[in-house]
């Protein structure tokens, strides 16, 4: 494992009375794709909007880029590179593609090169053609590929990325998996949260998996691939 | 009505548009990006034409340089003012309750009404007129003010201004992007703190134009601030909240509505005499009323505009404790035998505390169990007081009698008025109870002969039996602890049991048969009764009454009343309204400036108990009792 950009440790986090998340740890590499995995309900969402501030952990510690952001407000986080697709796609139904990508804009981060509409139009050839039409009038996978892109936007170093092939044709999964393996090319590390083995295995280098709130298993994917007995107890469903 | 008469009542209705839609625009700019409902905002536009009066009067008398300079001042001053209460107060109750939000800003309405009686004395002041516009020209014969007529190409220059900002610069997009979803925005790095600064300031400058643009029309008055809010209020609903092009229309067509009476006049229909001219005063409330019936989320609003729930979070009522419930009768006994130890005067405000206990535990209930946030409770109470007293001086029936008449004559408001409201929800429900408010108040202060105008009712005093302070005191109080009691059962009454239920999960509630709207429908007009027992016992408790007694001010006190006390408790309203009461008579007789403590007090409790005082002291010190 490369050195760890993200770490959480001991993180807990409730829901008014429901204990949602029981000391959850987990570590990304710089550079590396890591897989968060479970079941429906298990908390992979809410593990990922501790990361990004938008639910307050009560406990725990979150560490990125080397600064400590459990106490940080979600504009900070993200400014210091941590990128957020979250699960329901939330883009600005309003405003053109042009437009959500100007919302994610941030200045360039050293060591990256800079994400700009015209480099992202050729990751996603899609939304080139499409810059003047309202987010409200695109198909689910052309909304997800925006969402992706009006992340890179902010040149994030790492990115959260909440079950980006969920409702997605099979086609669309495939191309999906090879932005995800292009953003790893570009350098930028992934957390990915997903309830589909498969796509996990099209673009994973660890994983985690996460049921009733708690990491239960820790391993390379190919790990994984070869226990049964994990995925028996944690993945079937 | 002459073609001559009627364009030009036409110009005048787009001259009025023109400042209704700069307010209007500000405060639906400010509700998209904050979902904050500014009640001050009437107090921005009315800075405005103050500072815009004291810069005019210097420098904007001789040169029209110097005219539009001071009201472009003006209205960047009001600007940085917005700035300031935006970092001051806003920003330490984004994440409180909506209505706590608007109670601080309402807060802030007294602080500021008080500030500027202070600076610019209570008399009215009237600009001066601009430099190079004081003529008129010639319409089909007719004068028309030169002014006027920039006044109405101002209107759509700031539409297009406005269009300019919000789609031609990074500021403007990160405004249509929080509009829709501000947590993602921030997920995505932008200092929300500094947008919403931003907005806020924007908008207060719009206000603060929009009354600078009036220093030439008509004086700066200290009643502007309410009176604006309301019409922005209108202006914003029918349009659509977040709407500007919505508030835009919405001016317009107000403005021409109303511009249309006023040049009606008196017009007799067979016989019927009908003063349009009058109407003015309503006309936009029905408008209000019609557009929300048919379009409940306003002419270019979207379905789902409206902020959240606030009743998701709130957790559930719990009847009083054994020796709470002890307590209550011990204090009630106290009370009963309490006349023979005090004078006249701690009578006099205890009938007020039960009076006001009464009307704000049934708005409780609406807010509460009832899941519907009225802003026009006071039209229920000031209809059972004006049913009684127009029963006793018109008809001659005793008041024993309209004890009972006059709570059914507010039951009848309520099921008439319910009727429309239970359709919607949220801050449009809240507009419209506004709207019917100000309509039965308009009703009351302008039918001289029959409801007395703005005179109102005297003479009503109590028959004989009632006549001592003492007695009166002790109807008054077991009248009142029986409602409220009774409102109490009725709230764990399976009726409240299924309001509660239609409140939380409307679908879940229809899914399983119940009639949710129509349960709503009866328990407001229920309210609506008991509201009217409270003004009943209010008007022969005072012996007269005026249409302030169904004032917007009353409607305010009575959300005061209740989100002091707290929301989620049941005991919090009666705590509440002993407290404003109190506080109100207290502050009243002894200081001069009492509208600012007042103001200054809520924006102080609002900031330090956003659970309302009975709900802070329960999280605080019954933990062990749940
Ligand atoms: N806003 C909320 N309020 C209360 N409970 C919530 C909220 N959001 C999620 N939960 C609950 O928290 C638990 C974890 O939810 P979370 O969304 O993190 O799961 P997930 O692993 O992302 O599931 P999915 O695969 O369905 O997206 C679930 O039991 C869910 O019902
Ligand atoms: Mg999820």
């Amino acid at each position: 494992m490369a050195e760890a950009m993200l770490i959480a440790r001991g993180l807990h986090a409730y829901y008014g009375r429901a204990h949602i998340l029981a000391d959850v740890a987990l570590e990304v590499g710089a550079g590396e794709v890591v897989v968060l995995i479970g079941r429906n309900g298990a908390g992979k969402s809410t593990t990922m909007k501790c990361l990004i501030g938008l639910v307050r952990p009560a406990a725990g510690e979150i560490e990125f880029a080397g600064y400590r952001t459990e106490r940080l407000a979600p504009h900070a986080i993200a400014r210091l590179g941590l990128g957020y697709v979250p699960e329901e796609r939330r883009i600005f139904t309003d405003l053109t593609v042009a437009e959500n990508l100007e919302v994610g804009r941030r200045p360039p981060r050293q060591g990256l090169e800079p994400w700009t509409p015209e480099r992202l139009f050729r990751l996603f050839p899609n939304l080139g053609e499409m810059r003047g039409r309202p987010g409200g009038r695109m198909s689910g996978g052309e909304q997800q590929m925006l969402t992706i892109a009006r992340t890179l936007m902010g040149n994030p170093a790492c990115i959260l990325l909440d079950e980006p092939s969920e409702g997605l044709a099979p086609v669309i999964i495939e191309q999906m998996a090879a932005t995800i393996r292009d953003l790893k090319a570009h350098g930028v590390a992934v957390l990915l949260a997903e309830q589909n083995l498969h796509f996990a295995g099209l673009v994973a280098d660890r994983a985690y998996v996460i049921e009733k709130g708690g990491i239960r298993y820790s391993g390379s994917m190919a790990e994984l691939a070869a226990d049964e007995a994990v995925r028996a107890a944690y993945l079937s469903v | 009505m002459t073609l001559a008469t009627f364009v030009i009542q036409l110009l005048n209705g787009l001259a009025g548009a023109s400042s209704l839609f700069l307010v209007a625009a500000g405060l639906s700019l400010i509700f998209g990006v904050t979902r904050i409902v500014n009640f001050a905002h009437g107090s921005f536009f009315m800075v405005g034409i103050y500072i815009a009066y004291t810069l005019t009067e210097s420098f904007g008398r001789g040169s029209a340089l110097g005219f539009w300079a001071s009201v472009l001042a003006a209205a960047v001053a009001v600007g940085a003012l917005g700035f300031v209460v935006e970092i001051l107060l806003l920003r330490r109750i984004y994440k409180a309750p909506e209505l706590f939000q608007l109670l601080a800003t309402f807060g802030l309405v007294l602080v500021i009404k008080d500030a500027t009686l202070a600076i610019w004395g209570p008399e009215d002041l009237l600009g001066p007129r601009a430099p190079g516009l004081r003529g008129a020209v010639s319409i089909l014969g007719r004068p028309f003010p030169e002014y006027d007529l920039v006044l109405i190409a101002i209107g759509p220059l700031v539409l297009g201004l406005l269009w300019l900002v919000l789609n031609r610069t990074r500021f403007g997009v990160l405004v249509r992007a929080a509009t829709q979803d501000r947590d993602m925005v921030a997920a995505l790095g932008v200092n929300q703190a500094w947008l919403f600064t931003g907005v806020f300031a924007l908008g207060a400058a719009l206000a603060g134009l929009g009354g600078a643009l009036q220093v030439p029309r008509e004086p700066a008055q200290l009643f502007l601030d309410i009176t604006v809010i309301s019409d922005a209020f209108v202006v914003v609903v029918v349009g659509g909240l977040g709407s500007i092009p919505g508030a835009f229309l919405a001016a317009l067509l107000i403005g021409e509505i109303k511009a249309l009476c006023i040049g009606l006049g008196d017009v007799s229909f067979g016989g019927f005499e009908i003063s349009f001219s009058k109407l003015t005063l309503v006309v936009e409330f029905i408008v209000m009323a019609i557009v929300l019936v048919v379009r409940p989320w306003g002419l270019l609003g979207r379905p789902g505009g409206e902020p959240r729930h606030a009743a998701a979070t709130e957790p559930p009522l719990r009847p009083l404790h054994g020796y709470l419930k002890l307590a209550a009768a011990g204090l009630g006994a106290a009370l009963l035998v309490l006349p023979v130890a005090t004078d006249g005067y701690v009578l006099v405000l205890l009938i007020d505390i039960f009076v006001f206990a009464l009307f704000a535990v049934s708005l409780h209930f609406l807010m509460g169990p009832g899941g519907m946030v009225s802003f026009g409770h006071a039209a229920y109470f000031g209809l059972g007081a004006y049913g009684a007293a127009l029963l006793v001086l018109r008809a001659g029936l005793p008041m024993e009698t309209t004890i009972v008449l006059g709570p059914l004559v507010a039951l009848a408001g309520g099921l008439l008025f319910g009727w429309f409201v239970v359709r919607l929800s949220g801050v449009y429900l809240a507009m419209l109870t506004l709207a019917f408010a100000q309509i039965v108040w308009s009703v009351a202060f302008q039918w001289d002969s029959f409801t007395g105008g703005s005179n109102g009712l005297i003479g009503l005093w109590p028959p004989a039996w009632l006549a001592s302070k003492s007695a009166f005191y002790h109807v008054t109080l077991i009248l009142c602890v029986v409602a409220i009691v009774a409102l109490r059962h009725l709230v764990f009454a399976p009726f409240g049991a299924v309001l509660r239920a239609g409140r939380d999960s409307p679908l879940r509630a229809d899914a399983i048969g119940i009639d949710v709207r129509r349960h709503q429908w009866f328990a407001f007009a229920l309210i609506g009764g008991f509201a009217g027992l409270a003004g009943v016992l209010h008007a022969f408790s005072k012996g007269s009454i005026s249409p302030e007694t169904l004032a917007i001010a009353r409607s305010v006190d009575g959300l005061v009343m209740v989100l002091l006390g707290g929301v989620q408790t049941l005991t919090g309203p009666v705590v509440g309204a002993a407290v404003l009461t109190w506080l109100q008579d207290e502050i009243a007789r002894r200081v001069e400036f009492w509208r600012a403590i007042l103001g200054g007090v809520i924006i102080l409790l609002v900031i330090a108990f956003p659970q309302g005082i009975v709900g802070f002291i329960r999280g605080r010190f019954m933990r062990e009792v749940t």
